[in-house]
């Protein structure tokens, strides 16, 4: 058993590409461990907890890069090796034959690209406030992906944002659209009509997918992080994107998502949306919301209801909201998979990457089924668990969902054994960005799921939705068949899969709720 | 927000400070982007973090 | 004022510089040195903590200046505090390696032509056994004399005959033919003889003694560095009292420490100890013959010269690589990383006419942990070794770290 280090200094990788090397290292022969991290103290613990620090990794240094790889033989760990190194200096081989070299800070990345306008952040949370502020000061407007920003440095940022006139989308924007340019996680969606301002990405996400599946698309994308409709933050970038949108010609109808406003908050940011002078569609989702219209103002409760309203007036149709897109269907597959449960299924495990996406389904889920557990409510004594995959709890360390399956497969794994579970409902999130077949990913571990539950005289359903466009690198229709292949029930939207879960695993009172006349 | 507004219609020139991915995805597309190869300021030691930020006084130009 | 404001001053102020070569002259008229002070390179220095190296030199310039006969009075003079030690940098002067300098050392005369500063710097005396390197004997003194005797004042006569000669002018055209003024002089020491011929052939009554000063220039390819050097002191100096600015004005070695100095923060020094070169050797010698790193030298990168502009220098560039372009490309633009702007004159062919990086800020020193890069030649640990090989070094963090704290604490006081 050999433990091999190649060290590199000063070389800069961020940690997602790190954990892809390492992913990529782990699957080579005669490999039993890899690690590709940057010499920090903490990472260092990392390496000393899974017996990988070697001597030289011990000296490295925080702006060193370090390998180590565990492997049956010397001729392993030296291909290993071998391969880490062409993996790491491919993209810099192409930017030094282009004569160039990585810039090293902003400034000096700013003598490099004239005319540079938009900062796009994604460093660790300590040290992203620090780093939007130098963007905001040198006149850049942000977009701040990462997360764990302390509130009052957001208020501060927001601040000085405003003062300067300048978007500071975010912390933990994922997702935003500017003049067309998708950024972040993003799908691929047509310039359209449809102004948006989201304090979610997954969110937004939904929103642009069913906004390009009605053949409307997106003017201006503005993400504006979770807290900004909170009282300490007071809607500051909420109410800037709404003036900008107002004043912009090319947006004929604004639509905004998120949670309720902080009510100290609400008032100011309704009344800039009745000052809008154009129709806006605002989905809060929270408990205690009525959907409703006032004027210009409609408010929903589905992130699917804000799309298609939106269609709806752009069309200048009435919106009705529905339980499903297509209620026979739905009716006849709920069937379906209600009678091949076995007594004591009746429960809905839900599997997901996207936050807001498992925060709608266990907003739908509760007045359906009673209390829900998981990691986003406080029931714990429930059958019913929505589990969002990207909290902290389960990221340490690995990468998000979005981009790595592992931990999603394990957990199906998991669920599918248990005998109360009688329907897994899961997300698959396509664009740019995300994982190249996120389907493909979770349907291996779907088959199996169900093959099992089979052997063992259980049913067990499968639920999806899929967030994406024909326009998206992993094919919408693609991925959808890749589910479908693995027995999975893929509905139009987020919010009509987790009703479709609750019907199965609820019940004929549930299935009589969504299909008898109209939902809610 | 006329800067807000200004924006819009303009083209969009990305600095990007972090994950390395964002910036792939922008040149695959043709937007014109870079990547700064961050690391932690001042090797991550979180004092020498705070002096740098007292004296970072730039003002836009 | 802002720091920014302060750094845009101070830049303008290094790289608007006019360094003129105005004369020679011996080192107690130009300096004010009086009978029992010795200079060295680099930060204050204490005569315990200073390295064989440096130690012998400074006793063999005590035994030129006629203080002691032998090695052994001289060290008594020194320990017994009758001959003090004092940094070049403190007289108005620089000196590469061991860089002393002693009353009777001719030193050549730099004025900055906008502020009217001077620096000076001695002749340098040449490659092998020489005071630069710690040798110790009798051909020392010898050359030494004689350079004081004669070399020296022709030397001076030929210059104040020329009405001077602008060095600027002349190390901007040595970029452009292979030199980076650190490591390799040879075009500007060619340059500089051939502006001085006709004057030194007008001044001197001695036909035998201008051939001596001849054949002493044209056998010494670094003629020109201590003229780079002194150059670069005339044009850094004056930055010092730029209240604000994060530029970095002086950077020396004494064997010992690493020292800096700061525009915004007057005339502390901010040391640490040095790093050692690493390079490549003549043959006989390794990595474990190498003396740490000493000379005023680093003053050539605090203005944009030496490693700054190693790219205009392929020979040069082979100590950081294979060579090429591609790893030009790489030392500049790391530098750039770290500095205020380009070099209005100092511009480098093969990269577009780019300006070398100058004006190191050590704000982002800290910020990106890239220490400035210094070309050296490495001078054997054994006393009067001499050179024994050549490569780079870097200056160390914690001089910068130091430095930070010390402007944070000015920055929180206003």
């Amino acid at each position: 058993m050999i433990a091999r280090t190649l060290i590199k200094p000063s070389f800069y990788q961020d940690s997602v590409a790190l954990m892809g090397v390492a992913r990529e290292l782990r699957g080579g022969a005669g490999i039993q461990e890899a690690a590709a991290l940057m010499g920090t103290p903490a990472n260092r613990e990392l390496m000393e907890q899974a017996g990988l620090l070697t001597a030289e990794a011990a000296a490295a240094g925080p702006n060193d890069l370090v390998i180590v790889v565990r492997a049956d033989s010397e001729a392993a760990a030296a291909a290993a090796l071998a391969r880490a190194e062409s993996l790491l200096t491919e993209r810099r081989r192409r930017v030094e034959a282009a004569g160039r070299r990585l810039p090293r800070t902003l400034d000096s990345a700013r003598r490099q690209l004239d005319g540079a306008n938009l900062a796009l952040i994604s460093v660790p949370g300590p040290f992203a406030a620090a780093e939007a502020r130098k963007a905001l000061a040198r006149g850049l407007h942000v977009m701040l992906f990462s997360d764990n920003v302390a509130l009052e440095d957001e208020v501060a940022l927001k601040r000085l944002a405003v003062e300067r006139g300048l978007l500071l989308m975010g912390p933990d924007c994922g997702t935003a659209y500017l003049n067309g340019v998708p950024l972040g996680f993003a799908n691929a969606v047509p310039r359209g009509r449809v102004g948006i301002v989201a304090a979610s990405g997954t969110g937004l996400q939904q929103v642009v997918s069913l906004l390009a599946a009605g053949g409307e698309g997106v003017s201006q994308a503005i993400g504006v992080g979770g807290r900004d409709m909170s009282e300490s933050v007071g809607a500051a970038m909420t109410l800037a994107a709404l003036d900008a949108l107002g004043g912009d010609p090319d947006t004929a109808l604004v639509v905004v998502v998120g949670k309720p406003p902080a009510p100290a908050v609400r008032g100011r940011v309704e009344a800039r949306l009745r000052a809008l002078g154009k129709p806006a569609v605002v989905a809060m989702l929270g408990r205690a919301v009525s959907p409703g219209r006032d004027g210009l103002l409609h408010t929903v409760t589905s992130l699917e209801d804000a799309a298609a309203a939106a269609l709806a007036v752009l069309a200048g149709r009435e919106y009705r909201a529905r339980a499903f897109a297509d209620p026979d269907d739905a009716g006849r597959r709920i069937g379906e998979r209600q009678r091949a449960l076995a007594a004591g299924q009746t429960s809905v495990r839900g599997l997901f990457a996207g936050g807001t996406l498992a925060y709608e389904a266990l907003l739908i889920l509760e007045p359906l089924l009673g209390a829900v557990g998981g990691n986003l409510s406080r029931s714990a004594a429930s059958p019913h668990r929505i589990v969002d995959l990207g909290e902290d709890e389960f990221t340490r360390g690995r990468a998000h969902p979005m981009l790595d399956a592992t931990l999603r497969a394990e957990e199906i794994a998991r669920a599918g054994k248990e005998t109360a579970v009688a329907v897994l409902l899961v997300d698959v999130v396509l664009g740019h960005g995300a994982a190249s077949d996120p389907a493909g990913d979770i349907a291996p571990a779907l088959e199996a799921a169900r093959a099992h539950a089979r052997a063992n005289g259980r049913g067990l359903a499968v639920v999806a939705s899929v967030v994406g466009t024909a326009g998206d690198p992993q094919g919408l229709g693609r991925q959808v068949a890749r589910l479908e292949s693995a027995g999975a029930w893929v509905l139009p939207s987020n919010a009509q899969a987790a009703r479709a879960a609750a019907a199965i695993a609820g019940g004929a009172g549930v299935t009589q709720k969504l299909l008898g006349g109209e939902s809610r | 927000m006329d800067e807000i507004r200004d924006l819009f219609g303009r083209e969009i020139r990305v600095i990007n400070v972090g994950l390395e991915s964002f910036a792939l995805v922008l040149e695959s597309l043709g937007v014109p982007v870079i990547h700064v190869q961050w690391v932690p300021p001042a090797g991550g030691d979180p004092a020498r973090a705070r002096l740098l930020a007292l004296l970072d006084d730039e003002d836009g130009a | 004022m802002s720091i920014r404001e302060a750094n845009e001053r101070a830049l303008v102020r290094l790289t608007s510089a006019q360094p003129v070569l105005v004369d020679c002259r011996p080192a107690r008229e130009a300096l004010g040195l009086d009978e029992r002070t010795v200079l060295h390179s680099g930060p204050p220095l204490l005569w315990g903590q200073a390295c064989p190296t440096v130690q012998a030199a400074i006793l063999c310039a005590i035994r030129y200046e006629g203080w002691a006969a032998d090695d052994d009075a001289a060290r008594r003079l020194v320990e017994r505090g009758r001959v003090t030690l004092g940094p070049c940098h403190h007289a108005g002067a620089v000196g590469p390696m061991t860089g002393i300098i002693t009353a009777s050392m001719p030193v050549f005369v730099v004025e900055n032509r906008p502020g009217g500063n001077r620096a000076h710097a001695t002749v340098n005396e040449g490659l092998g056994k020489v005071l630069r390197f710690g040798a110790n004997d009798a051909s020392v003194i010898a050359r030494l004399d004689w350079l004081a005797r004669e070399a020296g004042p022709l030397l001076g006569a030929a210059l104040r005959s020329s009405g001077g000669l602008d060095l600027r002018a002349l190390m901007a055209q040595a970029l452009r033919m292979g030199d980076e003024m650190h490591q390799r002089n040879i075009a500007a020491s060619a340059l500089l003889a051939r502006a001085l011929m006709p004057h030194l052939a007008r001044v001197a009554a001695d036909t035998g003694a201008v051939a001596r000063v001849a054949d002493f220039m044209a056998g010494n390819d670094q003629f020109f560095l201590n003229l780079a050097m002194a150059a670069a002191k005339a044009a850094a100096d004056p930055c010092l009292e730029i209240a604000g600015s994060t530029m970095v004005a002086t950077m020396a070695r004494n064997g010992t420490d690493f020292g800096i100095r700061v525009a915004g923060l007057g005339e502390r020094w901010f040391t640490a100890p040095v790093n050692t070169p690493e390079g490549l050797y003549f043959p006989g010698f390794t990595a474990a013959d190498a003396n740490p790193d000493m000379g005023d030298s680093a003053i050539v990168e605090t203005v944009g010269l030496g490693a700054f502009a190693m790219a205009a220098s392929p020979a040069v560039v082979r100590f950081v690589g294979a060579g090429g372009l591609r790893d030009a490309v790489r030392v500049t633009e790391e530098m750039a990383e770290i500095t205020l702007g380009e070099h209005p004159h100092f511009r480098i062919p093969t990269l577009d006419e780019r300006g070398t990086p100058v004006g190191i800020d050590i704000r982002k020193v800290v910020e990106t942990g890239i220490t400035p890069l210094i070309n050296t030649g490495i001078a054997g640990r054994a006393p009067g070794t001499g050179q024994i090989g050549a490569g780079v070094v870097r200056a160390p963090l914690a001089c910068f770290e130091q430095a930070l704290a010390a402007a944070a604490a000015g920055r929180v006081a206003t």
